[in-house]
């Protein structure tokens, strides 16, 4: 008698009938999305399009108008404070400029969530943490230095190690390679794709960079008019029948 | 028609109630495990020791011009001997710890709006709130804290550099010993005279930690709104310093001198 063992996908996020309007403008007008644990999901859309305001409500940051957002297991929009907060601890977010806290070195950035975050006391461990993380986006020697005298694609760098040092379990991508040249933007995109298969973590990226689009994505959705309207790998979205779907991989 | 007013009114209930949410948030992350030692002494050193210059410099020419304005009138009328105790007293009851906490307004206000402000511009708060860390906790409370703790001890600095500068105005037009003016200035300071300026500087400071933090950290997206912030803090503060010393004053007057 054959044995068939099933792998069963859990879910990370599961969204339904999410809306977010900003005034009249509707930014989300129905956005139903399922991610899977351990998957990269890439959100592919045109700027303005409401792709970052989706992930803004997955952490709580803006609360929509309707719909259920479960990440987790958790119910975003019936936690309270504290809960909140608790379920952060499990989300990592890198934001578009990187969002640095300018007044500190970037050691101290890395050292940040350590303290505060996993409750970690012993200063020795969290310099090797520290020293270790850099070491993994390859800046060891940047640690005293300061966010302002960074590169661009050095603060995405420490951006991502300072998203990743604490472990999430979840991470969202605000547009990871923007503003970076070809070069530095396929690096990023391997470095997210490196430390994803190394940490485990389940992502969603916001782009609309092919070439970060392809090197990380599992998954694929295209964003139009506030609603998703196809989804698939980024060959099978290549050859999509849809010409402005298309239009995204032909650029 | 009640519609309507309300439409009208819902900016100032909806500011009103972010206040209160604002408040609340502080004294609860007041008493929350996890206080910011190492914030706080370094906001207290940002707050208070860099304010020390300008605080001592102004308190210094409030006394002197004080003296030089009033010696001359109470000359003529040979009560030159009173004119250390009327400069100890209007310092301390009054001028002092307003002039020291409107100028910290000034300074320490609107710098914390902009600090705040342009960390909420460049997602840096946002990026601190996502992470599961308690901004407030970090951001606030140890900001609003330096200033109540500051504030008041800078007043002090002002009284003192003001009695300092009032001797010195004493000896250009005329001539008191050093010994001679600080007697008559210190015995004619009672402990009425001292508790409730200082009580009314913790209020002061608190307001002006209160009002910066809160307007930079609630600033709109855009790097305009960090000037905005900046000055509302100032604005805000100095407003609401000087509505407090009014009611202040009414309640010394009716409770301590009464």
């Amino acid at each position: 008698m054959p044995l068939f063992i099933t792998k069963r996908m859990e879910t990370a996020i599961e969204i339904k009938g999410l809306k977010k309007s900003f005034g009249d403008n509707e930014v989300l007008k129905d956005i139903n999305l399922t991610v899977e644990k351990g998957e990269n999901l890439v959100v592919l859309g045109r700027s303005g399009e409401g792709k970052s305001v989706t992930i803004k409500c997955i952490v709580g940051l803006l609360v929509p108008d309707d719909g259920t957002l479960n990440v987790l297991g958790h119910e975003v929009t019936q936690l309270n404070e504290d809960e909140l907060d608790e379920l952060r601890k499990k989300i990592g977010f890198l934001f578009q400029q990187a969002a640095l806290y300018d007044s500190m070195t970037v050691g101290e950035n890395l050292a940040f969530p350590l303290s505060r975050v996993l409750d970690m006391k012993d200063k020795n461990e969290i310099h090797e943490k520290v020293m270790d993380m850099l070491g993994n986006v390859g800046l060891e020697d940047a640690a005293d230095k300061m966010p302002s005298s960074l590169s661009g694609g050095m603060k995405k760098r420490i951006g991502l190690a300072r998203t990743l040092i604490v472990q999430p379990e979840i991470v969202l991508y605000d547009e990871p390679t923007t503003g970076l040249d070809p070069i530095t933007s396929r690096e990023i995109s391997e470095l997210i794709l490196q430390m994803q298969k190394k940490y485990k973590t389940t992502s969603i990226i916001i782009t609309h960079d092919m070439e970060c689009a392809r090197i990380t994505a599992d998954r694929i959705v295209v964003m139009s008019d506030g609603k998703y309207i196809a989804e698939g790998t980024f060959d099978s979205l290549q050859k999509h029948e849809d010409p402005f779907i298309r239009s995204f991989f032909n650029a | 028609m009640f519609k309507k007013l309300l439409d009208k009114q819902s900016p100032l209930l909806e500011t009103t109630g972010n206040i209160w949410y604002f408040l609340t948030g502080f004294f609860k992350n007041t008493f929350t495990r996890g206080f910011e030692w190492e914030e706080f002494v370094k906001q207290c050193y940002f707050i208070g020791y860099k304010s020390l210059g300008i605080v001592i410099v102004t308190g210094f020419v409030l006394g002197f011009v004080l003296t030089l304005q009033t010696q001359p009138t109470l000359k003529d009328f040979g009560a030159e001997n009173y004119v250390p105790s009327m400069v100890s007293i209007s310092v301390v009851r009054e001028i002092g710890p307003v002039i020291t906490s409107l100028i910290c307004a000034g300074k320490i206000a609107s710098g914390i709006g902009a600090e705040l402000g342009s960390m909420r511009v460049t997602e840096q708060i946002d990026a601190m709130e996502v992470s599961g860390a308690n901004a407030t906790q970090y951001l606030v409370v140890t900001r609003v804290l330096a200033c109540t703790l500051m504030i008041p001890l800078l007043a002090f600095f002002a009284d003192t550099m003001a009695l300092v500068g009032g001797f010195v105005g004493m000896n250009i037009s005329g001539s008191m010993s050093m010994t001679l003016y600080f007697n008559k200035a210190i015995s004619s300071l009672v402990f009425s005279d001292l508790v409730p300026a200082t009580i009314k500087t913790v209020f002061f400071g608190f307001v002006i930690g209160f009002v910066g933090c809160y307007n930079g950290y609630n600033s709109k997206r855009g790097t305009e709104s960090v000037g905005h912030a900046a000055n509302k803090a100032v604005v805000a503060a100095s407003i609401t310093i000087i509505l407090i010393d009014a009611i202040a004053v009414q309640l010394t007057n009716a409770f301590v001198y009464n």
